[in-house]
């Protein structure tokens, strides 16, 4: 099989506060033959600062991004930040949707854009491209103590127009993806509970609430582990753990990793490449739990043989 | 005796109806006050109107009380409210035009709010990129409250999560113009 190459939007979270995610992503992918391109020169997609100002501010920041990525001749762009990716689908949906839009919007940007990319999240990447079973061949070791619950945050399957991904109130790609790999995921009601989302800076009470009763239902069915998608609500349950038990006097050290970490882990890719060291609550257990999965690795080895027999 | 009754008559700006379902794209009369919106709504218990009310009000052209409201500054976009509106409302939309009304016409409740998604702007508009410790200082500054999220720094720092420096892309002046641009369209004729 070839390797499909796509472009790939870091973006601003990406480069830094979220840095594991880019490290980790990039990882799996060289293992599952995902090769990635970047555009020379990219911008911030304006994020939500952006479509509070006006709805064709945002679109023209995102289009400017969409008309760098299309002269590179690839026809997927993986925008693994959830906001990012919301901004660069809407802004292609309106171009394509409203002519007349199409032609404002190229008229703020240097050179235009003519519809030509298709913006997708890691996850619809991992959920869509990739067979299961060759994560499952890529999974060498596991984790049996581990007990995951997928939260998957607010706006990676939604709104369904945007997202025309997964399912927008109970998405199931990455419990299938983390299943894949041998790992445990229980069910989690709160899978899309909002975390707070931008307003930690300015409204820290009302995220570190939000937050708190994400990490508790993850407690009440049993989990040891918070597998995400996105970089603020990453940084809503990791980097403000400590504000939520000391504002909800609550005891939570549950560590919060991106699937591409748990992912990465369990293919045998060294915790230091993967930013394991870069998350705030430890997740230094799940790293010294990590076994051989002898007898999976095995029988997955045979597959293709069988295959060829045909 | 309820003491924040609206004369809803005195108070009403039909035009304002129109205004908001042409920039938004959506059709408020849809609504029938479900109440689905509110019910999953994850901010309700921090607004002062719960969406649904918001819904109501704009349906009775209620202006002033809506573009005074915190609620439409405190909304997230979550989407909850669109993804389960049974008239298929893009009620976020909604809440979002709303904002960017208030915003324009000067009614803003949420002052801090406005104030950092401008800072966060203004980093872009300067650099190409956020620049997160900059956006993070400079709102502290802007704000009084110099102390925000100091709890956090040793955590990010430590850990090497942050840049001390900001990013500056070859193509900032292009992301500049695009600001620029778009100041100088007539806002009105969308």
């Amino acid at each position: 099989m070839n390797n499909k190459r796509y472009a790939y939007y870091s973006g601003c979270s990406l480069e830094s506060t979220a840095k594991e995610y880019n490290d980790s992503l990039k990882e799996i992918f060289k293992v599952l033959g995902v090769e990635i391109e970047e555009p020379d020169d990219w911008s911030c997609c304006g994020s939500t600062p952006a479509h509070t100002v006006d709805p064709l501010l945002a679109c023209a920041l995102g289009a400017r991004n969409l008309s760098l990525i299309e002269k590179m001749g690839l026809e997927t762009v993986i925008a693994p930040c959830p906001s990012c990716f919301a901004v660069l689908k809407r802004a292609h949906l309106k171009m394509k949707k409203d002519p007349e839009m199409r032609e404002r919007i190229n008229e703020l940007i240097d050179e235009p854009y003519n519809l030509r990319v298709s913006p997708k999240s890691a996850l619809q990447i991992l959920y869509e491209d990739i067979p299961p079973e060759k994560i499952s061949e890529m999974a060498v070791y596991e984790i049996p103590e581990l007990k995951v619950v997928p939260y998957y945050g607010c706006i990676v399957t939604r709104p369904k127009e945007v997202a025309e991904f997964d399912d927008p109130e109970n998405p199931i790609s990455m419990d299938r993806i983390l299943e894949s790999a041998g790992i445990t995921v229980l069910d989690f009601p709160f899978k899309t509970e909002c975390c707070g989302a931008a307003f930690g800076v300015v409204k820290r009470d009302v995220v570190n609430k939000l937050s708190s009763k994400v990490l508790s239902m993850a407690k009440e069915v049993g989990a040891n582990c918070v597998a995400v998608c996105c970089p603020l609500c990453q940084q809503n349950l990791d980097l403000r753990q400590d504000q939520i038990n000391s504002l909800m006097k609550t005891d939570f050290k549950i560590p919060v990793l991106y699937f591409s970490q748990l992912l990465g882990l369990v293919f045998g890719i060294s915790p230091d490449k993967l930013g394991i060291n870069k998350l705030v609550v430890s997740a230094q257990w799940i790293v010294d739990s990590l076994k051989k999965a002898e007898k999976r690795g095995k029988k997955i080895k045979e597959e293709p043989e069988a295959e060829e027999e045909q | 005796m309820p003491t924040n009754v609206i004369n809803i008559t005195k108070s009403a700006d039909s035009s304002f109806i129109g205004q908001v379902a042409k920039e938004s794209g959506q059709n408020p009369y849809l609504c029938y006050q479900c109440g689905n919106c509110t019910a999953g709504c994850p901010f309700t218990e921090f607004f002062d109107y719960p969406v649904s009310k918001i819904m109501r009000l704009l349906q009775a052209g209620q202006k002033e009380t809506i573009l005074r409201s915190r609620a439409i500054w405190l909304c997230a976009t979550c989407e909850t409210c669109t993804t389960r509106c049974p008239c298929q409302i893009d009620v976020a939309q909604i809440m979002d035009t709303l904002r960017v009304i208030a915003r324009r016409e000067n009614y803003v409740s949420e002052k801090e709010i406005k104030l950092f998604f401008d800072t966060f702007l203004d980093s872009m508009k300067k650099h190409g990129r956020v620049f997160e410790l900059g956006v993070l200082l400079k709102y502290n500054l802007r704000s009084g409250k110099l102390f925000t999220d100091a709890d956090l720094g040793p955590k990010v720092l430590s850990r090497g999560k942050i840049h001390l420096f900001p990013t500056n892309i070859k193509g900032r002046e292009k992301v500049e113009k695009i600001f620029r641009e778009f100041e100088r369209k007539p806002r009105n004729e969308q």
